[in-house]
């Protein structure tokens, strides 16, 4: 932050409180305490303790059409959603998705990284060009590559730069068998996203100091793969640790662009998808939706904590 | 030395080249999607669904922008103010609620202040699109679906902005606030008066990332706009795709409008939003 202080060197010292004083000073800070965390506390317990609580009370009632439900069925929501093979499938779907999505955004927005910062001019405009999707939204997105890029029909852009050369139209998204719904699901994420984290690796290569480099120069040390191997790979770590992690809740939250490019198609459901169509379609089976949610709740936790665990985040205050 | 300095001078023009080459391609690449949102949006639909392929429209067709308003099909217009109204208020009650709670867990001392940090942290493991069910079971036994109070009243307490501001209160120079307080004001006045001001590049930076992210939220939306005139921007876009009429021209007017407002606020508002994303992108 672009604040200067005036430093005053002779801070005063602690005078002599009288006991009463103190006890004052206490309660008044304990009241300004909860005058600044109040509002956000309260709303913290209404609008995300509450419902995760009242969610896994659902999750034991036939609960269809309603909230306040009245049947207690203890178990059966979860073995309905753990035995239809709809739900543990959109599990598959996501490690699938998180097997292709996480390593090749990863790679390109280093590669991105990498380049712009090896530009002398327009360093800037480029930047600017890359992360401009950012601004996009995942429906913009999935509107632009389902209704122009990767349209099935004559006209889509991919149909037609492939038929100068003689390839027949394909169906890119109506059509599982082969699965090209993938390489449109994949490439409308890694559009919108690589730039954001391409801006996450620009920092940290701008970090790495240049001595490193002057000295793996001197050891002979080519430039190129070899620095890139032993200087600049191992001095991202942190970083490519943390982006890896980020890249991967966030395809496990994976929502719009399923929603939007395979419509009500029964394939390709990742789990949000899969809940969204169990308690807010047809049947509204709020029971089976809590449970479903209760469940990648459970999931998502533990993989925090798994990761705290190999990592070394989450030691509460020295968690930067 | 004298044999080799050409080689390497050779070698460094070639490989800048290469890479102004290699960045150029990737740009173009990467602006695809917006030349076709242009020129979709300026085109008439046999010009787009033409047998041959156009590069440009022959005649630029503005009145797609008042067409696209006019149709009565999808309330557009209505919906592009939702988003407005939502993103506005989503912006400022986020930032106002999560920057004093920070402020409050970062400087405030109180017996139990740890406790309610740790109940606060917990809440970050759990992304909230993950609980999108109960929070639509609460707000729906609230009687707020369809209401504008539904769509932004409970994405209004991120864990993870709190725990961003506490972050960077804890390294706010305490001495701003001693001076305050030697003024004699309270927690409250030195909060206002000295605090803020001096935090303003820290707001702006948060404020962008929220702003956007609140301006393309679409699960939430969807789930809470039951009906049209609660529909946001995004809610309206994804009813297009699965309209039984197809309007190309429309279609993408609405996209063009409907990214016009983000593309203003990254073009001028870059710099926080370079900062924010570097704030928020490593929470470790």
């Amino acid at each position: 932050m672009s604040t200067t202080t005036t430093r005053d060197t002779t801070r005063p010292a602690p005078a002599e409180v009288p006991r009463a004083g103190r006890r004052r000073r206490v309660r008044s800070s304990t009241l300004n305490f909860w005058i600044f965390t109040g509002p956000f506390l309260a709303g913290l317990v209404i609008f995300v303790y509450i419902p995760i609580g009242w969610s896994a009370y659902l999750s034991f009632f036939e609960a269809r059409y309603t909230v306040t439900p009245d049947k207690f069925i203890g178990f059966d929501n979860y073995e309905l959603m753990l035995t239809s093979g709809d739900f543990t499938g959109s599990l598959v779907t996501f490690t699938v998705f998180a097997a292709i999505i996480v390593p090749v955004t990863w790679a390109l927005s280093l590669g991105l990284a990498l380049m712009v910062h090896r530009l002398r001019f327009l360093k800037a405009f480029f930047r600017s060009v890359f992360f401009l999707p950012t601004a996009c939204s995942f429906v913009a997105a999935s509107l632009i590559w389902k209704m122009s890029i990767f349209s099935g029909v004559r006209f889509g852009l991919m149909n037609t730069v492939l038929g100068w050369f003689g390839v027949e139209n394909t169906a890119w998204l109506a059509d599982p068998n082969p699965p090209w719904y993938w390489l449109v699901i994949v490439t409308v994420r890694l559009w919108l996203q690589a730039g954001f984290y391409m801006i996450l690796f620009l920092a940290a290569l701008q970090n790495i100091p240049p001595v490193l480099y002057e000295a793996a120069a001197i050891d002979g040390a080519r430039p190129g793969w070899q620095t890139f191997r032993h200087i600049t790979l191992p001095q991202l770590r942190a970083t490519s640790t943390a982006v890896i992690l980020l890249l991967l809740v966030a395809a496990y939250q994976a929502f719009d662009e399923f929603f939007n490019l395979l419509a009500k198609s029964t394939w390709g459901r990742p789990p949000l998808v899969e809940l969204y169509y169990t308690a807010l379609g047809e049947d509204q089976d709020y029971g089976a939706g809590s449970a479903g949610a209760v469940i990648l709740t459970l999931l998502i936790c533990m993989v925090t904590l798994l990761q705290g665990r190999f990592l070394g985040f989450g030691k509460g205050d020295d968690a930067r | 030395m004298t044999t080799v300095r050409p080689l390497r001078a050779r070698r460094g023009v070639l490989g800048s080249a290469g890479l102004y080459f290699a960045t150029v391609v990737c740009a173009l690449l990467f602006l695809v999607p917006f030349y076709l949102i242009v020129r979709n949006a300026l085109s008439t639909d046999a010009e787009i669904t033409g047998e041959n392929w156009k590069w440009f429209p022959t005649d630029v067709q503005w009145g797609n922008v008042t067409e696209l308003f006019d149709d009565a099909t999808v309330p557009f217009g209505r919906s592009l103010w939702n988003s407005a109204v939502v993103g506005v208020l989503h912006t400022v009650g986020t930032l106002l609620v999560c920057s004093l709670a920070g402020y409050g867990l970062a400087r405030i001392p109180y017996r139990h202040a740890n406790k309610i940090f740790y109940a606060v942290l917990v809440t970050l493991m759990v992304p909230a699109a993950v609980t999108f069910v109960p929070s639509f079971v609460l707000v729906s036994s609230l009687g707020w679906v369809s209401s504008l109070q539904g769509l932004i009243v409970p994405g209004l307490f991120s864990g993870f902005t709190c725990f961003l501001f506490r972050q960077y209160f804890l390294g706010f120079p305490r001495e701003l606030e001693e001076a305050a307080r030697v003024d004699g004001l309270g927690y409250w006045g030195a909060y206002w008066r000295v605090v803020v001001p001096n935090s303003l590049n820290f707001f702006a930076a948060i404020a962008t990332i929220t702003f956007i992210s609140g301006w393309n939220a679409f699960l939430w939306p969807l789930v809470i706009g039951q009906d049209q005139e609660s529909w946001t921007v995004q809610v309206a876009l994804s009813s297009y795709m699965t309209n039984q009429t197809v309007n190309f021209h429309l279609i993408f007017m609405a996209t063009a409008v409907s990214i016009l407002p983000l593309v203003l606020v990254f073009l001028f508002l870059q710099r926080w939003l370079v900062q924010g994303v570097a704030q928020t992108g490593i929470k470790g």
